[in-house]
């Protein structure tokens, strides 16, 4: 059900909203000093309560993952913030570091507390220039009024954070090839386990969360964890809150929109979206982030043998609500909760070249099933449109990214073969038509 | 000729040296640093300076230098272009925005014009989405282009 609010983009698009005198006036700053006055456990406690799901797109529960840290023995503990924001489609981490970087740093603090760190880095891709600069700002605002160092709120429990950049590598965004970039290494991820929890950053337990994961905990200790689990219509799914859902692609008003968990893909792309544009139909959807499948717009749910799903059996899967469980049931993924909308306009073959080519361009070589697997991949869509594919290449292209999927040490080689999958599935007869054609389709464009 | 820092420089990189447990960790962001100090590229002296300077193998950061996109490995034009082409700019026009650039600046992707002036690439995915297409100049993102915009900012940026 869409139910707007505006917890983390009160101040977006207001000047000077992104300072801390801003950020304050709305509360800013209160949620932590509940926090840091209560026990490491019941801070711990509180955060499982709310329910936050990693808005990074594994959708992991934040306070469980918070609880997997041991018990602090010595050894440095740290917090590392993942704002490496790349997956195609996704901007909505930008827009809370450029325009809301306070409750980046708030959140951070009480992350910090709550895993016995002291230390966090917060990890931003290179490219977000003016991100960097205010979280930058933010920290030097915070540490001026005593909010870090030290003594944070006259507590005696130092936080220091620091502002870390990479390089240009979406693999980055893996968390374990993250570390390694921390640490002054190419972005090679690292096999698990170990898990960052017992070595992580510099070989220390670690927690890495994603921006807006920290970002939105403030307002759920500012609420108390139960009463803001309960803003969602997915709390029986003990998917909480609220979270930022972004559009792009053929629609009227493309953005992003912070609602309640909940919201279904008809109303971030019809109320919120405004629709198609020129009134069109839809060709189909990505959800959250080009790694997940898309969607036909007239696929139905079918979840036999769930009585949580007796509400939506039969209806279009745009009429979902958009939880990482409720994705997850259904074959799909929720992932970062930013969809891509295509019309009728676009050719899903030059569609997923368009995201074959991000994905060759984008695996760090470690694998040899994804180094080579996105390759073929690229390759072979490129074969398509130019029209010399056979029907028998695109029979392959299950093989190739079924020997993918798994095969990897991380998770990329598994986001790069399922839209792969998806797309071949679904708009079968497009890829039929390209090689009968010889090159030659209906639209072969991607715009309007 | 050996590549030094200058006074201002040298104190960043002591500041940059003090966020982390180990010298190793600052290697990006000294990277960083002395890539913009050497008209944005990272040469083999720099490379020998910063192995020096964080008791590092030349082999390591040149490892790390040869992974990461945002190094340099030649000299780049004084403005770097990079016009966003993943699937969401795509669905909205980057195809057209990209030639055009091509077009107005006489070079073809990943090449400098003759006068040094911009280097021009192609990028995965900037996160701006919502206001496609998009490229990003040097340390700024432009947004929501149309050529007659892509245009302006060429013009103002050639005077410079």
């Amino acid at each position: 059900m869409l139910k707007r609010t505006d917890y983390l983009t009160k101040n977006y698009g207001r000047a000077d909203g992104w300072g801390l005198q801003a950020y304050e006036a709305n509360g800013g700053y209160r949620p932590v000093r509940r926090a840091l006055s209560m026990s490491r456990e019941a801070v711990v406690e509180e955060a499982k309560k709310a329910h936050v799901r990693g808005r990074g797109g594994a959708g992991f529960d934040c306070g469980t993952k918070w609880s997997f840290m041991p018990k602090p023995n010595g050894k440095p503990h740290y917090l590392v913030i993942n704002a490496d924001e790349g997956e195609p489609g996704t901007f909505k981490d930008r827009t809370i570091m450029e325009q809301n970087p306070h409750s980046v740093i708030e959140g951070c603090i009480i992350g910090c507390y709550a895993i016995g760190a002291h230390v966090c880095y917060i990890y931003v891709r290179d490219e977000l220039h003016l991100s960097k600069a205010r979280l930058w700002g933010a920290i030097r605002e915070a540490r001026a009024k005593g909010y870090l160092g030290n003594t944070p709120f006259g507590n005696n429990y130092p936080v220091e954070i620091y502002v870390h950049t990479g390089a240009g590598a979406y693999i980055c965004g893996e968390e374990t090839a993250l570390l390694n970039s921390l640490e002054g290494r190419r972005g090679e991820p690292r096999l698990k386990p170990p898990f960052p929890a017992q070595a992580g950053a510099f070989g220390m337990p670690t927690t890495v969360n994603n921006v807006e994961t920290v970002a939105i905990m403030p307002t759920a200790f500012q609420l108390g964890g139960d009463a803001f689990s309960r803003l969602s219509d997915l709390h029986a799914w003990n998917d909480g809150g609220v979270r930022l859902f972004g559009v792009s692609g053929h629609v009227r008003k493309p953005g992003i929109y912070e609602c309640a968990v909940g919201l279904t893909l008809r109303e971030l792309i019809y109320d919120l979206g405004g629709g198609i544009e020129g009134d069109r139909p839809m060709l189909g959807v990505i959800p959250g982030g080009s790694s997940c499948p898309v969607h036909l717009p007239d696929e139905i749910i079918n979840v036999p043998n769930n009585p949580k799903f007796e509400p939506y059996n039969g209806k279009s899967i745009l009429d979902l609500p958009l939880g990482v469980d409720t994705f997850r049931s259904v074959g799909s993924m929720l992932g970062t909760c930013c969809a891509i909308v295509l019309s009728d306009a676009a050719d899903p073959v030059i569609a997923l070249s368009n995201l074959m080519r991000f994905y060759k361009h984008e695996s760090c070589g470690q694998c040899t099933p994804c180094r080579e697997g996105c390759g073929w991949l690229e390759r072979l869509f490129d074969k398509v449109i130019e029209g010399t594919a056979t029907m028998n290449e695109v029979d392959q292209v299950s093989e190739i990214a079924s020997n993918i999927t798994g095969n990897t040490i991380c998770a990329f080689g598994d986001g790069a073969a399922q839209p792969a999958l998806a797309f071949i599935r679904k708009y079968r007869k497009n890829f039929e038509d390209y090689v009968e054609n010889r090159g030659r389709s209906q639209t072969g464009k991607l715009t309007l | 000729m050996a590549f030094v820092l200058s006074e201002a420089h040298e104190r960043e990189l002591a500041e940059i040296l003090s966020r982390y447990p180990n010298k190793m960790a600052a290697c990006i962001p000294v990277l960083h640093l002395c890539q913009s100090a050497n008209e944005n590229w990272v040469s083999t002296e720099v490379i020998q300076f910063v192995s020096e300077r964080l008791e590092l193998s030349p082999a390591h950061v040149k490892g790390v230098v040869t992974f990461y996109s945002l190094f340099n490995q030649h000299p780049p034009g004084k403005h770097q272009v990079w016009v966003c082409r993943t699937l969401s700019c795509a669905l909205r026009g980057s195809d057209e925005i990209l030639a055009h650039c091509e077009r107005k600046l006489g070079v073809s992707v990943g090449h400098t014009t003759a006068d040094g002036r911009f280097t021009l690439r192609t990028a995965e995915c900037l996160a701006s989405c919502g206001t496609a297409p998009m490229m990003q100049i040097d340390k700024t993102h432009y947004e929501g282009l149309t050529p007659e915009k892509v245009d302006q900012i060429l013009a103002g940026l050639a005077k410079d």
